[in-house]
């Protein structure tokens, strides 16, 4: 009885978002359920994957995030190919804003107790850290996009080596041609995981321990998350993001309290434009980040084995994590997204600053890690 | 469910009811359920920058 109460409200929703907003709008929503439901399930946590491996040298949340990025990388590759009318990648330059925003947000995530996706999925599933992390996020997204036309025009170390070099996106498919792209991919998803395994077995081995056994649901989250992840490019005809409605979100607030966007470098223009008069539930977006939360608070619920009262943390904990969310909220933006938009979206969209931003974040994140014991956040 | 899972909730629709009760738009023309085989460029709007 309560698992059908917790599924009736996500019908009505698809019901009610499907007659307001569209058939699309409604199968985002379906979209963004199955997104939080596989996260929230499989516990498939960006920010826990990096933090057991530089902690614990556990290494199966990096395997598991290389598989998720190869398998997006299969899918998605041949139909941004040859649907290049309709689908669009994350495409975005090489810009001292990405590596700077990658690398800060890399370490603040780690003090937010979550990436995007995670702060998204623990809020859905009433983490209440993530609840006071949420709107700190949205409010550093909206500011956020708003500089990031400043940041971007900086320029990036491209055109330092060569300066007629046009700020654009490196696209391997359109430098390389498709098949040796998803090699390439691929092939360093299967190094960055090799890498990690070995130096893990060597450290545990080192101690006289053995490598833990892989948990069978870094595997089967990230083939589920994958397959959601190439049919919201089936249906939206763009790659999953989080970012850019929670940004949205900040701007319609933002408006609503009087302030002027039709000036601002990213809200006065298009596309953002008319996203800001355009009703919420017209945006891609911000519908399967709405879908997400929910799926999540489903999974949750459906998996818990007793019911259990949300847990505060102490004030100086919470305090630094709703600081560290505004932070990872604008570095995500200057970074062209979070670990979804930036991290997942590009290295799936053949983008090289996919690979920039995973880099640059994992630097951060190593800091961050240390940062996160002093500041005594569990 | 927890009191602050309903009231999250209950916020989060409000904002939309609110959001979609003050848009100067009544109405659009609905895209194609799926973009693939549709014909359409992606309306753009993504974390990227687009």
């Amino acid at each position: 009885m309560q698992r059908l109460l917790l599924i009736l409200p996500a019908l009505l929703a698809w019901l009610a978002i499907t007659w307001f907003a569209g058939i699309r709008a409604g199968l985002l929503l379906l979209l963004g359920l199955g997104f939080g439901a596989a996260l929230s399930s499989a516990r498939f946590g960006f920010a826990t994957g990096w933090r057991k491996l530089v902690t614990e040298r556990d290494p199966w949340g990096m395997a598991g995030q290389m598989l998720l990025l190869s398998l997006s990388a299969l899918l998605a590759f041949p139909l941004l190919v040859h649907a290049s009318e309709e689908m669009a990648g994350a495409l975005a330059p090489i810009t001292w804003g990405l590596m700077l925003g990658a690398l800060v947000f890399g370490f603040t995530m780690q003090l937010a107790d979550g990436c995007g996706s995670g702060t998204l999925y623990k809020a859905g599933a009433s983490s209440p850290t993530s609840w006071a992390v949420l709107p700190a996020f949205i409010v550093g997204s909206f500011f956020g996009a708003s500089h990031l036309p400043a940041w971007t025009e900086l320029g990036g170390p491209l055109n330092v080596i060569d300066h007629a070099q046009p700020n654009e996106p490196v696209n391997l498919i359109a430098q390389l041609g498709l098949v040796p792209a998803l090699l390439i991919t691929i092939g360093l998803c299967l190094l960055i995981a090799f890498v990690s395994i070995a130096v893990s077995a060597h450290h545990h081995k080192s101690r006289g321990r053995s490598l833990p056994p892989i948990p069978k649901r870094w595997l089967w989250g990230a083939v589920a998350i994958a397959l959601v992840y190439a049919a919201h490019l089936v249906v939206a005809g763009q790659p999953w993001g989080i970012v850019y409605g929670l940004g949205l979100w900040g701007a319609k607030i933002a408006s609503a309290l009087g302030v002027d966007l039709s000036q601002d470098a990213f809200w006065g223009a298009a596309p953002h434009a008319e996203r800001l008069l355009e009703p919420v539930l017209w945006d891609v977006t911000s519908v399967t980040n709405i879908g997400l939360l929910y799926g999540a608070l489903i999974a949750d619920r459906w998996n818990l084995k007793s019911p259990q009262k949300p847990r505060w943390p102490a004030a100086s904990a919470l305090l630094i994590s709703i600081a560290a969310g505004l932070i990872m909220g604008y570095s995500s933006r200057l970074a062209f997204g979070c670990n979804v938009g930036g991290y997942l979206g590009g290295i799936a969209s053949a983008s090289l600053h996919g690979w920039v931003w995973f880099a640059c974040a994992f630097l951060g994140s190593i800091v961050g890690v240390r940062a996160r014991a002093k500041a005594g956040i569990a | 469910m927890s009191r602050g899972v309903i009231i999250f909730w209950l916020l989060a629709v409000a904002c939309i009811a609110l959001d979609l009760q003050h848009s100067p738009y009544g109405y659009r023309v609905e895209p194609p359920a799926l973009a693939l085989g549709s014909g359409e460029a992606a309306s753009g709007a993504h974390c990227s920058g687009r």
